[in-house]
């Protein structure tokens, strides 16, 4: 099983390229470090992986296929900002099962209690509420996570404990996981290796 | 004396749990903390722990349904709500910690330069759009348009070129590169340095360690330790507080161990010790009452075993 992205440009409407001809692949099981400077299209490039943008130029693949539009994307992101990405007016029960059933392991291994379900997301913190979204994408049918800055927003404590969670799942499953952060000793930890945005595509 | 002092502040909001039925929930208890001038305090902890509920105490935003307790002073002088509203912006600047808090209809150039109060504000704003590597072009676009590491940086310039006396600032760092996250940090040394003062709201023990003089590690509503920068280093040895040691210990470059369970619920604290569930080292004792904060080796612990 392997995610190829291939000859990928971008823009925004009629704004100048946001990056040109970026290849870039990963392989199940594999962790991939992706960096770059702020602004450098890091997020921009995650969307288009997990389908929330069609690339100006080239197309994304899976094992060589394009990638089926209906029914569940196999390959899912996870936002760095949790209250962005859940919809304010729905309880927290209803959000985590948005994808799929989140099943028991999943909410024990990301510890995720019994009594956040009944609440609202502003309720939460931002630590429980990121537990929630990364259960949501974690489905069996999920085969690549693309962690944009999971969990720059959080403590180390939780941090650790959420990144040992996603490892022991893509270990099971062999996920493939895309790590974004800035973070470099996080980076460093989880990673096989690293891809610099800047550095891959033409200037 | 300290230009900001918060003794013994506690914070509850009622909440309805059904339609007749309110509930309190405490989410900040007996928490103190000084900030002198010249000095960057870094305030570390787990989300949720309070940091943000705090600055938010400080400049009076928070919602109508939260009841606070204890004594707030700026310059030795406790602040009313009045004098909340005047020193905010003035002399207390904010620099949040969601990007949401931009104006959306409005070009960020001119949000920056609301900030600025006195002389040419336009030049002002360019130059500090300039130290944070902001692109001339930035100034006329809307906050939708920006990237995370952007908008960051645009509070960030609303912050700096204030007049303040005081920077507050809630997570300022978090999707910035490394060149501007040392540019902006190093602006935040400066800004102590001429004499005025920074609490710095992070999780970011790394580049807390940076710039502080000294962290204020927060747990479940209140203050567990208070300790020079320099104890961070090594295994934490130096550490008074099984909760900073953890924190420390979980780091990526430290060993990346997490410690189990979670933080607990303003609505489910635990009698006495608030981290005794999770440590390892509480005994009975510990589940009697919540220790004091006690001076220790030149900080202040709030621990009955810490030595």
């Amino acid at each position: 099983m392997q995610l190829s992205a291939e000859g990928i440009s971008f823009r925004y409407q009629q704004r100048s390229m946001l990056f040109k001809e970026i290849n870039f692949s990963i392989k199940q099981g594999e962790f991939v470090g992706l960096t770059g400077p702020s602004g450098c299209g890091k997020s921009t490039f995650c969307r288009i992986l997990a389908g929330y943008e069609s690339p100006t130029e080239g197309a994304i693949r899976l094992n060589g296929l394009p990638i089926k539009r209906n029914g569940y994307y196999p390959i899912q992101l996870v936002f760095q900002h949790p209250e962005k990405a859940v919809n304010p007016r729905w309880k927290i029960e209803k959000t985590l099962n948005e994808g799929w059933k989140v099943d028991k392991e999943i909410l024990e291994l990301l510890g995720i209690e019994k009594g956040w379900l009944t609440r609202w997301p502003n309720e939460l913190s931002g630590g429980e509420l990121q537990r929630i979204c990364i259960a949501r994408a974690l489905s069996p049918r999920t085969q690549f996570l693309i962690a944009d800055e999971m969990t720059t927003m959080l403590d180390a404590i939780t941090q650790a404990q959420i990144w040992q969670a996603v490892r022991t799942v893509a270990k099971n499953r062999r996920m493939g996981i895309i790590v974004v952060s800035h973070e470099e000793h996080l980076v460093e930890r989880l990673c096989e290796r690293v891809v610099r945005l800047d550095e891959v595509g033409i200037k | 004396m300290p230009i900001l002092e918060v003794e013994n502040l506690s914070i509850s909001f009622t909440q309805y749990t059904s339609l007749f039925k309110q509930e309190q929930h405490q989410v900040i208890s007996s928490l103190n903390v000084a900030l002198e001038e010249g000095e960057i305090l870094a305030v570390v902890g787990s989300s949720g722990s309070g940091k943000s509920l705090l600055a938010h105490a400080i400049l009076g935003i928070l919602p109508a349904n939260a009841n606070i307790t204890g004594k707030i002073s700026y310059d030795g002088v406790v602040i009313s709500e009045s004098m909340q509203a005047d020193l905010r912006g003035n002399k207390i600047a904010f620099i949040p910690q969601s990007v949401t808090y931009l104006d959306p209809l409005m070009k960020v150039g001119k949000q920056v330069r609301y900030s600025h109060k006195s002389g040419d504000s336009i030049s002002a704003q360019r130059k500090v759009f300039e130290r944070y590597q902001l692109k001339q072009g930035v100034e006329d676009l809307f906050p939708f348009q920006l990237s995370g590491g952007m908008a960051r940086r645009t509070l960030l310039s609303t912050a700096m070129i204030s007049d303040a006396k005081i920077i507050i600032a809630d997570e300022p760092t978090p999707g910035m590169d490394p060149v501007v996250m040392k540019e902006a940090l190093s602006s935040l040394r400066e800004f102590a340095d001429e004499g005025r003062a920074v609490m710095l709201i992070t999780h970011d023990i790394d580049s807390a360690l940076k710039i502080a003089d000294k962290i204020a590690v927060f747990y479940a509503g209140t203050t567990v330790e208070i300790a020079p920068v320099a104890d961070f280093c090594g295994d934490g040895e130096l550490l008074r507080h099984p909760y900073s040691k953890a924190l420390w210990k979980a780091l990526p470059q430290n060993g990346f161990v997490p410690i189990k369970g979670n933080q607990p619920q303003p609505n489910s604290l635990p009698s006495g010790c608030l981290f005794g569930p999770r440590c390892d080292a509480a005994n009975k004792d510990c589940g009697q009452i919540q220790p004091e904060m006690v001076e220790l080796r030149g900080g202040m612990v709030r621990c009955i075993h810490a030595t």
